[in-house]
């Protein structure tokens, strides 16, 4: 009798357990880990993109070497940034990130605008494909901003959230993700007009 | 005097509770009727078919040309190229309503995100083709920049939209074709199929339970049934069941706890196994005419935009 007894008492407690919000804890970090590796991926191919856009507008534009160098320093800086799931849980490495990556955009678009003097380099067809290359990455990387902030915003809301948070505070205990801002300026993606 | 001031205090607290109940009572009615605003901006149809002329861009003999190619090429390659046109953007961002787009669309199949859309606004001469995540490799944005300025512009500049259209889902068709193949079976049904709905499971498990405790004694296999099958209903169902439905499902429980040790009790001792064989929830609504519906595709922003 007493087993049979437990078994009942324990099949009445296991639905409840999936019902305290671990499972979708859970799953809602996978999300924005996810995420996070599809809003690296994406700016990992702009800093890709950025010898050889370099390399492309220094054949036509050798005067603008300033422009230039700006451009290479922040890819440089980019370089140097620590990456991977962990900086997630480390809001300095965050907005170093964010910080190093507003600074590569600038200066792309800093060059962008410089190049519209120079109609023959609007002209090459190498030039104009790197401008769509870099355009697609952008896109990519506002999609990928978005659905990240998103994903952030499902698990923000479900660790806060009752019965969750009990569920979070004793179990799971993961902080508060921090959604991409957007910084005034430094975040416009360049103005790539043909 | 004083019993004059008391009963005027009690009636100014009673006044104030009442102030205070009909404060909630409106806050409550407030709460219901505040239903969340409607999104500003162009709300996106659901897809029509493979193409969608809001703007009326496309001539009707040119339209089913094109869609003879749209079909033959989801035929053999389970690609869905889908085409929008639509008048203006209203002061939306192209390429934000092309993503917005494909999120409610989901052209392409759900395992291979093998779609395209190729998205024209008419006033403020814009064009994008919006490439799916399987397709990014074949169908780069390299190529999508090239297929719009070299193909689609010049023509688009003439005001020769037909051929612009027939040229540039052409170059698509070609960029894509062989990438993927086809599974033979038929995608709109794939597509369709939903889920087994989670109440099945927790079903089987419930009567399996009621059917164990139930065997001995008539009592316990009553007591079993009117707790789990509330219970199953109360977990398995996705929308919330009110208090007088699980109540009713008690009996109905109790009742079942009487049946089901009797029906599966010998299949749990093992004589004989394997009752439950998964019925297959194939089949939902299948659309007429030739499109199947999109098939849930993935993307990225990958692509690429242009105008003329």
């Amino acid at each position: 009798m007493r087993p049979v007894i437990l078994f009942f008492i324990a099949t009445l407690i296991l639905p409840l357990l999936t019902s305290c919000g671990y499972n979708t804890i859970q799953q809602n970090d996978e999300a924005v880990i996810a995420a996070w590796g599809d809003v690296e991926a994406a700016y990992q191919r702009r800093a890709d993109l950025i010898p050889n856009l370099v390399e492309v507008v220094k054949g036509s534009a050798a005067h603008e070497k300033e422009t230039l160098t700006a451009v290479t320093e922040a890819r440089a800086q980019v370089g140097k940034m620590q990456l991977g799931s962990e900086v997630l849980n480390n809001p300095q490495a965050m907005s170093q990130f964010q910080a190093a990556q507003g600074g590569l955009s600038s200066a792309l678009s800093r060059l962008m605008v410089v190049v519209e003097r120079y109609p023959d380099l609007k002209a090459n067809q190498n030039f104009r494909d790197l401008q769509h290359q870099l355009e697609g990455t952008e896109n990519r990387i506002n999609v990928a901003r978005v659905r990240f902030n998103d994903a952030v915003k499902i698990f923000n809301t479900s660790i806060r959230t009752f019965p969750n948070n009990l569920t979070n505070r004793f179990l799971t205990q993961l902080p508060r993700r921090e959604p991409f801002k957007a910084e005034a300026g430094a975040e416009k993606a360049p103005a790539v007009k043909f | 005097m004083l019993t004059r001031k008391r009963s005027m205090l009690a009636s100014i607290t009673r006044l104030r509770g009442r102030i205070t109940i009909l404060c909630l009572a409106l806050l409550g009615v407030m709460c219901t009727l505040l239903t969340p605003l409607p999104t500003l901006g162009l709300e996106v149809p659901p897809p029509a078919g493979y193409i969608n002329d809001l703007a009326d861009m496309i001539s009707p003999h040119t339209e089913t040309r094109l869609l003879r190619v749209l079909q033959s090429l989801e035929l053999s390659d389970s690609t869905q190229i889908a085409i929008l046109t639509i008048n203006s953007l209203e002061g939306e961002v192209l390429e934000e309503l092309s993503i917005k787009a494909l999120n409610t669309w989901g052209v392409g199949q759900k395992d291979k995100d093998n779609g395209v859309l190729v998205l024209v606004a008419k006033k403020e001469r814009k064009i994008r083709i919006e490439v799916g995540y399987g397709l990014e490799g074949v169908l780069t944005d390299l190529l999508a920049g090239r297929i719009i300025d070299t193909i689609i512009t010049p023509l688009f500049t003439k005001g020769r939209f037909d051929e612009g259209f027939e040229a540039g889902i052409g170059a698509i068709v070609k960029a894509t074709r062989g990438e993927y193949k086809a599974d033979g079976r038929r995608m709109r049904n794939r597509s369709h199929r939903q889920e087994p709905p989670p109440l099945f499971n927790y079903l089987f498990f419930g009567i399996a339970i009621i059917a164990f405790l139930g065997r001995g004694s008539k009592k316990r296999g009553m007591l079993t049934g009117a707790i789990i099958l509330p219970l199953v209903f109360f977990l398995g169902m996705s929308s919330p069941l009110s208090l007088w439905i699980l109540l009713l499902l008690m009996p109905a429980g109790a009742m079942g706890g009487l049946i089901f040790p009797l029906l599966f009790g010998s299949m749990l001792m093992g004589r004989r196994g394997g009752f439950y064989t998964g019925g297959s929830y194939g089949g939902g609504g299948s659309f007429g005419g030739g499109f199947g519906g999109f098939g849930g595709g993935g993307f990225g922003g990958g692509g690429a935009s242009g105008g003329w």
